[in-house]
């Protein structure tokens, strides 16, 4: 079990737990039951969960796979910086949040599931995981290097035409040394 | 539309069947609840939400059943046996299995969500009435105790405690309450580790918490056993409801009005779940034994590209074409069983498995294997199977279209020794006159020992001269530069450069109208069997080409498709 990274269970068994709170929740409202008010926060604190818990994190190895339509969530996410970033903050944001959905029958398996969640991300917490954006990756254009865009400036190097032309007679005298070096760059 | 009934038909039935039992018990028991007289009083305190419980209650009770029977793998392989004389068909829904077990867990949640939020309105009704919130007459029901001469109907008998606090003291200190909260939690830990991403991934979490269904299924068991449902009896005289509703406080004054009596319903949900309890314990057990019985290496072999072969004996081991078996190595994990597609024909005494690297179990079993020396038996391994479906009607065609896409060749390195086998005995259950093998892959790493077992046949049918038996074409769709430079410089060489084959490489994907027309052509009057193992969107192409080029008549060719799930 060496390769887990408990913070993705904890993410999946968080964002049940927001819907479980949040049903509960709307049940004690619309059911008018005693203590609705503790629904009504239930409500408000599902809600908030599931927004938090709906991106998916980026694995720090393998492929992450988002959730559809993650990417706004992401953004508003990732603004908070080290405060959603770091487990430990998570654990104990969700511990706090479960403690009122315990006070109502309606709220009390929301309570006791973001508990379970909140041990979790403590457990990746302590492992050194932390939550990183998915974001879309900027395709990198290669540009051609400079040196092939411009032709030469100067001809080859040549020496005058009268030594150029062709002394069949005298083949001997003919051959010349070049004046510039064509031999490769050193 | 005739294929996707001779596919699909078999399936759709049965999920008819199974949604026609779950609504007809759903309505069944909510009108039991609904409409019966001896609930007449309970549904004065709580309404339909009574109902509304107990229908999702009967529900889960035939799903619970049914949950734990997919899963019985050794059952369903004893039944796909007997099933033998029944057609294909039935024994390939067994092995969708798995899809049927995660639909009857969705329907679980579902129902365990409608009967929870029945049973809070239920708790909180039951509540107030207790309080005297509501009129005279739930009050009187309320007041109803268990003494000498009454029997309670209202559940709640707390009243000293703070009325907010009372239905979450009810649900932890009555059985029912503590075992529903105990295996509601129980189910959604099972449901949230085995969403996919964390299936694919860890499979471990998602293997342990599942044997939470134990306290699922204990809690299950025992969660009716408070009896609090409860229903009116007969008393001596009878009490007349109609009329005694509207006078509840002459209740035992009156000849007409003896006191109610009220007594809870017997559990049932145990008579449901406890034969698929027994059976699924018997699978264990199974397992277990099949687990302890020995299993030999007969030969281990490294193959290039990190791909294991084991070749290994187990005594009153039996295998079919293209089954697959479970292995364990207790060395490297006590509690993974992972499946791996034979690839040995039944002709042979033994049977062999490619293992490929492919995470860290297979990863460490290569290792292990690397490092024994020359051979010597490797570590203890566990074999639970065989399993899957056999592919048998491959040897009931003339000619034969084998198609293999990637990983999907695997069974046929099965089929195909098999093939070649029952040809060389004679056997006259091969029909099989011509086959056109289509290996389609992106690249050749990992299968190299296919090619090799493809040069083996194909060494051999020549020396009987039985050279245009196997037609066999691979296709390379992950090509680049380098593999076009590679086969323009070895263009004239007599095997292929990156098989070592005789018949050359193709590359890019086939041309399938070519592949038919040069099928039919060479076979002007057959019936040819097409046979593929790979991906969804190449199995419509095919079955499109293979209605395209069947001919009417039935003088001439006909092409019949069978996609395999091996």
């Amino acid at each position: 079990m060496g390769k887990i990274e408990w913070a993705m269970w904890a993410n999946e068994q968080a964002l049940a737990s927001g819907l479980i709170l949040l049903t509960g929740g709307i049940v004690g409202v619309a059911g008018q039951f005693r203590g609705w008010q503790f629904a009504a926060y239930a409500v408000a604190a599902g809600v908030f969960v599931c927004l938090l818990e709906y991106p998916r994190s980026k694995r720090s190895k393998g492929t992450s796979v988002e959730r559809t339509g993650q990417y706004c969530f992401t953004v508003c996410v990732k603004t908070f910086g080290p405060l959603t970033r770091n487990y430990y903050v998570r654990a104990f944001l969700h511990a706090a949040i479960c403690v009122p959905g315990g006070f109502m029958l309606a709220t009390v398996l929301g309570c006791v599931c973001l508990g379970i969640a909140s041990l979790i991300y403590l457990a990746a917490a302590i492992r050194g995981e932390h939550w990183e954006p998915i974001l879309p990756r900027k395709a990198e254009t290669r540009k051609p290097p400079e040196s092939i865009k411009k032709p030469p400036q100067n001809p080859p190097p040549r020496p005058p035409p009268e030594m150029r032309k062709k002394r069949v007679d005298d083949l001997e005298g003919a051959a010349y040394d070049n004046p510039i070096d064509v031999t490769a760059n050193e | 539309m005739g294929n996707w009934i001779i596919n699909n038909g078999l399936t759709s039935f049965i999920l008819v069947v199974w949604m026609g039992i779950n609504t007809f018990l759903f309505v069944w028991f909510y009108l039991f609840y609904d409409l019966g007289d001896q609930f007449f009083y309970t549904r004065h305190l709580l309404g339909s939400a009574l109902a509304w419980a107990r229908a999702p209650a009967a529900v889960l009770n035939f799903n619970c059943l049914l949950i734990l029977l997919p899963v019985c793998r050794n059952l369903l392989s004893l039944l796909r046996g007997s099933f033998m004389c029944c057609g294909r068909t039935m024994r390939k829904q067994l092995d969708k299995n798995l899809s049927f077990h995660k639909l009857v867990a969705y329907m679980i949640a579902l129902m365990t969500a409608v009967h929870m939020i029945a049973h809070l309105l239920n708790v909180e009704w039951y509540n107030n009435s207790r309080q005297g919130v509501y009129d005279t007459l739930s009050t009187a029901l309320s007041n109803l105790e268990d003494t000498d001469n009454t029997t309670y109907l209202n559940p709640i008998r707390t009243t000293d405690l703070d009325p907010q606090q009372i239905p979450t003291y009810f649900a932890f200190t009555t059985i029912a309450g503590l075992t529903g909260v105990i295996i509601t939690l129980a189910l959604i830990l099972i449901i949230t580790s085995s969403m996919e991403v964390i299936r694919r991934s860890y499979f471990e979490v998602f293997w342990y918490t599942h044997h939470l269904f134990i306290i699922f299924f204990a809690g299950l068991v025992f969660h009716g056993a408070g009896r609090i449902v409860r229903s009116q009896q007969k008393t001596d005289p009878p009490h007349n409801t109609t009329f005694c509703k509207d006078h509840p406080e002459d209740w035992g004054r009156i000849p007409e009005c003896p006191i109610p009596q009220f007594a809870g319903g017997f559990p049932q949900t145990w008579m449901w779940v406890i034969g698929p309890m027994v059976l699924y314990v018997c699978e264990r057990l199974l397992r277990f034994i099949r687990y302890m019985q020995t299993v030999r290496y007969r030969k281990i072999v490294m193959r290039p590209s990190k791909v294991l072969e084991l070749q290994l004996v187990k005594n009153g081991f039996k295998m079919e074409v293209g089954q697959y078996v479970f292995i364990n190595c207790p060395a490297i994990s006590q509690l993974e069983w992972h499946p791996f597609t034979m690839t040995s024909a039944p002709e042979e005494d033994f049977f062999s498995i490619h293992i490929r690297s492919a995470g860290d179990w297979t990863d460490k079993l290569i290792d292990i294997m690397q490092k024994l020396p020359e051979g010597a038996q490797g570590p203890k391994m566990g074999v639970d199977g065989p399993f899957g479906t056999a592919s048998e009607d491959v040897f009931d065609y003339e000619v034969s279209m084998l198609v293999g896409a990637g990983i999907g060749v695997t069974p046929f390195a099965s089929i195909l020794k098999s093939i070649w086998y029952k040809f060389k005995e004679s056997n006259p259950k091969l029909r099989t006159r011509k086959i056109y093998f289509y290996w389609l892959c992106r690249e050749t790493h990992a299968f190299e020992w296919f090619a090799d077992l493809l040069q083996v046949l194909e060494k051999e049918m020549e020396e009987r001269g039985m050279g245009d038996f196997l037609t066999y074409k691979l296709y390379l769709t992950g090509w680049d530069q380098v593999h076009a430079d590679h086969v323009k410089v070895r263009f004239d060489q007599d095997t292929d450069v990156v098989t070592g084959l005789k018949q050359k490489t193709h590359y890019g994907r086939p041309i399938w109208d070519k592949e038919f027309e040069q099928v039919r052509k060479e076979n002007p009057t057959s019936v040819v069997g097409t046979f593929l193992c790979g991906p969804e969107a190449l199995a419509k192409v095919l079955e499109k080409k293979c209605a395209k080029y069947s001919d009417v008549d039935p003088r001439k060719t006909k092409f019949y498709f069978n996609k395999e799930n091996f």
